[in-house]
């Protein structure tokens, strides 16, 4: 393959390091998301996981090392930038306009994408071509029942939801999934898994999660991380094979 | 209907006019004829739901939490008298335009730096903001008159036809009401626009309205600037209505006035301003009557039990309790 833009990857890293103080949470993280990826980073708590996907969508500034969206230094534009480009996120804990509604929330933020979110003249209601998308999604999520009313009445794995039809509502390039399923019931989680599947091949997901099932499930490809470092990386079966990462974080989640 | 397209089509019809909304403005209307001896009490009333208004843009709305809207108010006031009493500009309406942009100004550079922050900083800044106004104001005396303001202003005919009326301000209640419909229109269209959608966001969650890459910072100066210009036509009127100007109009009591109107109405509600502001005002003249000394007291205690059990304001109370009766209704 010739070097060069067109082959870039759509996300990479390089040399990404993040300090607090002494205390090293990324250490020259080099990270690679191809077109269409189905990724998942994994690793024990405190690893690093989350302050990397803040590097990502630069919620946070990295100390030293740069975030590349194809292939084009975006280190350093700001959130709100990198999220117009296709870098969207969902929270590890949910993030919601909890004051309003589902439809609320999931038309705010279509709103943005569309670049109506600073429209004055026209009525919200009005903006006929947000609110078809907005109800579709909450339709694909299955959140129809709970549309009118506000997020805070909604239990917890329900707004895990809301969280990803917002994160959809931005048509997101790269998505980045941080802890989806915690707090969603079981019974609940195949709507996430079916969501994420009927996502258009050419996104890229990254997924942060805990959940074995989940992470055998969807990724065909996994990233340990243990103390801000990549410890390994490759298919699902290598990681499972691979008796370093069953000492440090696997344990007894592949045994039983 | 499925639940999912009864909430699609609340929300597409959220921003139609309904019945009820016609009643202030009948009773205002049904007021000018009926109170003809308290219209200048009815004036002052109207100006300050406006204001009340215009904080509720940024407060209910946006989230922006200031003790300082007064700036805004005062400005505007002093606008108008300043252009009167020094440059003979006293048309009425192009006197409130100027209010306005003076207001807007102030409130677009005022807010460029303080919209950065938030919480107890941003209240902090907002009280300076006002606080150095009213000392500029203070000090300048050869242009504001200082302590004592400028008495005794006398503004052209509105719209060259209706003189101003010094003893039963007839004139000024109606002019006052026509400029408040106008701006209450504007602000109700703001709220229901996709721009005071995203304003809510901002108050509701700002770590996820960047998440959704909403310029956040531009909106909320937006927001701040379009109140600050709007604070800024009610203290113009204040000025044209009453024929003066003094350091009131920049006090802390003013701020914090309009904020106790607005908590005891409703805020974030389009109409607290108007319920607050008749109560707060209604229940300020009986009390100052019966206690002239502690007529404040009165007002505390109503705020500490709306504090207590009504977070929502007035409004919000009448809405739980009409939710309530429905329920029952339903049983």
């Amino acid at each position: 393959m010739s070097p060069g833009a067109a082959s870039a990857p759509l996300l990479e890293t390089r040399g990404l390091c993040r300090s607090f103080g002494a205390l090293e949470v990324a250490r020259e993280i080099d990270f690679r998301l191809e077109r269409g990826a189905r990724h998942a980073l994994i690793g024990p708590n405190g690893a690093g996981k989350t302050t990397f996907v803040n590097l990502l969508t630069g919620a946070l500034a990295p100390s030293r090392g740069q975030v590349l969206l194809e292939g084009e230094d975006v280190t350093a534009l700001a959130q709100a930038r990198r999220v117009q480009r296709g870098i969207v996120r969902t929270f590890q804990i949910s993030q919601l306009f909890r004051g309003l509604t589902v439809l609320e929330n999931v038309y705010i933020a279509v709103a943005e994408r569309i670049g109506v979110g600073g429209a004055m003249r026209r009525p919200a209601g009005r903006q006929t071509a947000v609110l078809e998308e907005a109800t579709r999604l909450i339709e694909m999520l299955q959140l129809g029942d709970d549309a009118g009313r506000r997020v805070a009445e909604l239990p917890y794995g329900r707004q895990r939801l809301v969280e990803i039809a917002i994160a959809l509502g931005l048509r997101p390039r790269v998505l980045l999934l941080d802890e989806p399923a915690a707090g969603i019931p079981s019974a609940e989680i195949h709507i996430l898994l079916d969501a994420i599947a009927s996502l258009p091949p050419e996104i890229a997901v990254l997924i942060v999660e805990h959940d074995m099932d989940v992470v055998f499930r969807f990724a065909r490809r996994i990233t340990v991380l243990v103390s801000g470092a990549i410890f390994a990386e490759g298919t699902p079966a290598e990681i499972a094979a691979n008796r370093e990462v069953r000492a440090v974080y696997l344990g007894s989640a592949l045994d039983g | 209907m499925s639940a999912l397209a009864a909430a699609v089509q609340a929300f597409a019809r959220r921003h139609r006019l309904r019945g009820w909304e016609a009643l202030p403005w009948l009773a205002a209307l049904g007021a000018f004829f009926v109170f003809p001896n308290h219209l200048s009490f009815g004036t002052q009333l109207l100006v300050t739901i406006l204001f009340a208004l215009s904080l509720d843009l940024v407060l209910g709305y946006a989230g922006i939490v200031t003790l300082g809207h007064a700036a805004f108010f005062g400005a505007g006031a002093y606008t108008v008298a300043m252009l009167a009493a020094h440059a003979g500009w006293n048309e009425p309406l192009s006197g409130l335009v100027a209010a306005a942009a003076v207001a807007a100004a102030i409130g677009f550079l005022s807010g460029a730096v303080l919209l950065r922050t938030h919480g107890l900083a941003l209240l902090m800044l907002t009280l300076c903001t006002m606080a150095l106004l009213e000392q500029a104001a203070n000090m300048a005396a050869v242009w504001t008159g200082g302590y004592d303001g400028i008495p005794g202003l006398k503004f052209q005919p509105i719209l060259g036809l209706f003189d101003f009326d010094v003893l039963y301000f007839r004139s000024q209640y109606l002019y006052v009401l026509a400029v408040l419909f106008l701006c209450f229109a504007f602000v109700r269209m703001l709220v229901y626009s996709a721009f005071g959608q995203s304003l809510t966001g901002v108050r509701e969650n700002v770590v996820r309205m960047h998440a959704v890459g909403a310029p956040v910072r531009a909106r909320l100066l937006v927001a701040y600037t379009l109140s600050a210009a709007l604070a800024g036509v009610a203290g113009g009127l204040f000025t044209q209505a009453t024929g003066f100007v003094n350091l009131a109009v920049l006090g802390l009591e003013r701020s914090a006035g309009v904020l106790i109107v607005l908590i005891l109405g409703g805020f974030g509600r389009l109409y607290g301003a108007f319920v607050g502001a008749v109560v707060y005002l209604l229940l300020e003249h009986q009390l100052a009557k019966i206690y002239p000394t502690a007529w404040q007291l009165g007002i505390g205690v109503l705020l500490v039990l709306v504090a207590l059990y009504a977070r929502n304001g007035i409004l919000g109370l009448a809405d739980t309790l009409g939710q309530r009766l429905e329920a029952r209704r339903r049983r």
